[in-house]
């Protein structure tokens, strides 16, 4: 790799504005990227990632500005670069691919049309040509049909699929330097495999420096030549991917490498008539049977972990169960008794029994009421709690989920962090005093050590409450610190169930093979091994 | 000349206006809502003191006013003098006792006529949202074509229906209008029923009155606000197009925009007097909508 500097930047400092007050967002942070390189930046939400990368393109977002630093581009000062010419940069030489392919795609334009608009604004090839380039990139990309998947749109291409073609219209311009924020975090593994692979190979092959996003560690290691740990706006510290992976310098480094081996206690067996019991349900909306044949029980005290790709049921299978979804054929049992299959028809104390948390804690919480109200309604509707009690019993919720009372109990869920509303939503759900509580995909919007923080709180109330949890996921690595057993689904039927030891060890069923061969590991080497075992490829390292 | 000094008096009043009732708002305001009061823009404080000055004269009428309402005193169309300030109108009636008398039935009836608009066409649209299927087919396809037959003419035909008596006027206004909050409460309500929070509700087994009033409103707000401001502005408007046509409000009863009308013919020979009654709805008007844009940039936690 030629050691020729691409991107330098010294002691940059963003300041965000909150109300009147500028508060530093990022403090002083150097970082230097050279051609053909791929600097790995990790670290908790809030620690600065995304308006760093952002700020290698000269840019500052909204309420947001660069005050001090500088940053160098092949020459070029982007602090003092006009915005003309910062403008000829971006989408040319430097590009930048978003979390979220689905809402960074304009959804009334077809993929080939959205990818020739850089080509053909800089004046780098005229419209028929960059078209020609797109089929070649997205066959570069390994997308299914390249001759053809341009001229549909957005919405007629899966996630995954939409995510390369983000990546392929990133490299419409072959630029230098190309930005991936968290490309993978919203996909489900077995889709983030493709997605890892063909990011990697195409960087490689045009010799693109890029700058790879992530808070998953694992990742990362895959992905990047040097990793670089950011903690609230400044840097940890700074390594050779296989360096940082085996001997990490910092405290904090190595918190976050420990995050994944949360492992809690077992749970008591399986004995007695189970909570709930799902018995031969088939469902599904209008003429599609999204669910077919789904048995399966779960015990109080213990925690059954339904797992599966996205469109595989897991969710619907909680509809079914909360009387959401009424089902076709099969029923729903909770201790040994028939619940009545719509929601509408059940007893306000069978309604108590099951109790829901959901994956998006924004959208989950009413964002007007506060948080007195937001806990203390169903104690309020379901134990009949009034006054002094009402506000006994919410504060000692605050404090089952480990947030004082006096600071909390009066604010608007907008005042909390997104772990502190995760918590609402669990105190919401025991202060029914249930015996299930649905957890869909919970952890999946918070980053790693607030993931950890939910999963112990959320082992240490069950012990307390002999609660029995179905929780849905997507994240293998979750099943394997939480489950008890695990209910693996595939075009909404249960592929393979057993105890979660047995599933791990010795898996039955090539797709829960597949599954969990697609959890990535720390180890570097893990992307290459696994893409050579699977094809029988060689990768181009 | 003359323009220019009316401007510059103009834009001293308000800003005197907007700072003293700012100034008396925080003084007298509970403690827990002084912030609110001190964050105040120069043009809501100004609002609320155009609209509290205008209930006070709407409800003082009868001490503030200088003649009765219908007494004829004198000869038509007198000039501004002592003791009629504002000269007096085409049948010889006090100008100026008119005007506050105008106050009373003219704001009176418009705010009734949007309050109730609002409280039927939101509650409708947002039960509709969320109850869904053949309950909101029924509802939009009636509401669909009540709006497809024109608003005045329909107006027209309630009132010869069913007289023309205030409490008439202010329904058939309010049926009218509450047509289009509907359709407004209606899309905003359908984004907000589909957010888990409102489906964590209703497996919660909540009643649909809550729903509406806990958690569905208070999201819907911001939106609703906003046409609030703008409806009871246009309310004025359908009441003084209605007394123009003999259906409003019934002589001698005063209002401003039947008043505009009647002294029309003054503007031809270059007097402002019956501009005044224009004058007051534009005034408050604005007030309102002041008032309005606070509240939402309240609601919607927008900074600058």
């Amino acid at each position: 790799m030629e050691q020729t500097r691409l991107l330098t930047i010294k002691g940059l400092k963003i300041e965000g504005r909150s109300g009147d007050a500028w508060h530093e967002i990022v403090k002083g942070v150097d970082l230097t990227l050279h051609k053909g390189e791929v600097l790995g930046l990790i670290g908790e939400s809030g620690a600065g990632k995304s308006t760093l990368g952002l700020a290698a393109m000269g840019f500052a977002r909204d309420g947001c500005r660069i005050s001090g630093g500088t940053i160098d581009f092949d020459g070029i000062d982007l602090r003092t670069a006009s915005e003309t010419l910062k403008r000829g940069l971006r989408g040319k030489r430097i590009a930048y691919v978003a979390q979220s392919a689905a809402a960074s795609f304009n959804p009334a334009h077809k993929l080939i049309d959205q990818y020739s608009e850089a080509p053909v604004v800089h004046g780098v090839m005229p419209r028929k040509k960059a078209e020609d380039d797109a089929v070649e990139l997205y066959s570069r990309m390994r997308l299914p049909n390249p001759d053809e998947i341009g001229f549909r749109y957005p919405h007629q291409v899966s996630g995954g699929q939409l995510q390369r073609a983000m990546t392929a219209m990133a490299m419409s311009c072959r630029p230098d330097l190309i930005i991936f924020d968290e490309p993978t975090t919203a996909l489900d593994v077995t889709t983030q495999i493709e997605v890892m692979a063909a990011i990697r190979d195409i960087v490689r092959q045009f010799g693109t420096a890029a700058i790879y996003i992530t808070h998953d560690l694992a990742v990362v290691a895959q992905m990047a030549d040097r990793i670089k740990v950011l903690l609230r706006g400044n840097e940890v510290e700074e390594a050779d991917t296989r360096t940082m992976l085996a001997s990490p310098r910092k405290d904090y480094t190595r918190s976050l490498w420990a995050v994944r081996s949360f492992a809690r206690a077992e749970h008591p067996s399986a004995t007695g008539i189970p909570v709930v019991s799902v018995r031969n349900v088939t469902a599904g909306y209008g003429a599609v049977d999204v669910l077919r044949n789904i048995s399966f029980d779960i015990h109080a005290g213990r925690t059954v972990a339904v797992v599966g790709e996205s469109g595989s049921g897991k969710s619907t299978t909680a509809r079914v169960i909360t009387g959401l979804l009424p089902p076709r054929e099969g029923e729903v049992l909770f201790n040994g008794k028939p619940l009545p299959a719509s929601f509408k028809a059940r007893a306000r104390d069978e309604l108590r029994q099951c109790q829901m948390i959901y994956q998006m804690a924004d959208t989950a919480l009413n964002p007007k009421l506060r948080l007195r109200e937001l806990i203390g309604r169903p104690a309020e509707m379901y134990l009949g709690l009034k006054g002094k009690a009402l506000d006994t019993r919410i504060r000692d919720l605050l404090a089952l989920i480990e947030l004082d009372p006096d600071k909390y109990i009066g604010r608007l869920p907008s005042e909390l962090s997104g772990g502190q509303k995760q918590r609402i939503g669990i105190a919401r759900a025991l202060a029914a005093e249930p015996q299930l509580i649905i957890c869909d995909e919970v952890t999946s919007a918070l980053d790693q050590i607030v993931q950890e923080g939910i999963l112990k709180l959320l082992d240490r109330l069950q012990s307390e409450f002999n609660l029995a949890y179905m929780f849905i996921t997507h994240d293998l690595a979750t099943v394997k610190s939480i489950a008890d057993e695990v209910v693996v689904m595939q075009h909404g039927a249960v592929v393979e169930h057993g105890a979660k030891a047995e599933i791990f060890a010795d898996p039955q069923e090539d797709y829960t093979r597949l599954l969990l061969s697609s959890v990535p590991e720390m180890d570097p080497d893990w992307l290459n091994r696994l893409l050579v075992a699977r094809s029988g490829l060689t990768p181009n390292v | 000349m003359t323009i220019l000094l009316s401007i510059a008096v103009g834009l001293a009043l308000f800003f005197m206006i907007g700072f003293a009732a700012r100034a008396v708002l925080q003084a007298f305001a509970p403690a827990h809502h002084k912030p609110t009061f001190r964050d105040m823009s120069l043009t809501a404080s100004f609002g609320l003191a155009i609209i509290l000055l205008y209930i006070v004269i709407a409800i003082f009428a009868p001490v503030i006013a200088p003649f009765g309402e219908g007494e004829v005193l004198g000869a038509q169309f007198l000039p501004w003098a002592s003791p009629h300030y504002l000269g007096t109108d085409k049948l010889g009636r006090d100008m100026l006792t008119r005007l506050i008398y105008g106050a009373r039935n003219t704001v009176g009836i418009a705010f009734a006529t949007t309050a109730l608009a609002f409280f039927v066409g939101s509650f409708l649209g947002i039960w509709a949202a969320l109850v869904g299927s053949w309950l909101d087919q029924w509802l939009s396809r009636f509401v669909d074509a009540l709006m497809a037959i024109p608003a005045l003419i329909f107006s027209l035909l309630l009132l010869t229906i069913f007289g023309t008596s205030v409490l008439t006027l202010i329904l058939v206004i309010a049926a009218v209008d509450a047509t289009r909050v509907y359709r407004l409460a209606r899309s905003v309500a359908q984004g907000i029923v589909v957010m888990d929070y409102i489906e964590a509700a209703r497996l919660r087994g909540e009643g649909m009155w809550r729903l509406i009033r806990r958690e569905i409103l208070p999201n819907a707000m911001a939106p609703l606000v906003a046409e609030f401001g703008l409806r009871f502005c246009f309310v004025f408007l359908s009441i003084s197009a209605l007394s123009f046509l003999g259906l409003g409000i019934k002589p001698p009863t005063a209002d401003w925009g039947s008043m505009v009308r009647e002294n029309a013919t003054l503007i031809t020979f270059g007097d402002i007097t019956p501009l005044l009654p224009a004058g007051a709805i534009a005034l408050l008007t604005v007030a309102v909508n002041f008032v309005v844009d606070w509240q939402l940039h309240r609601a919607s936690g927008l900074k600058e």
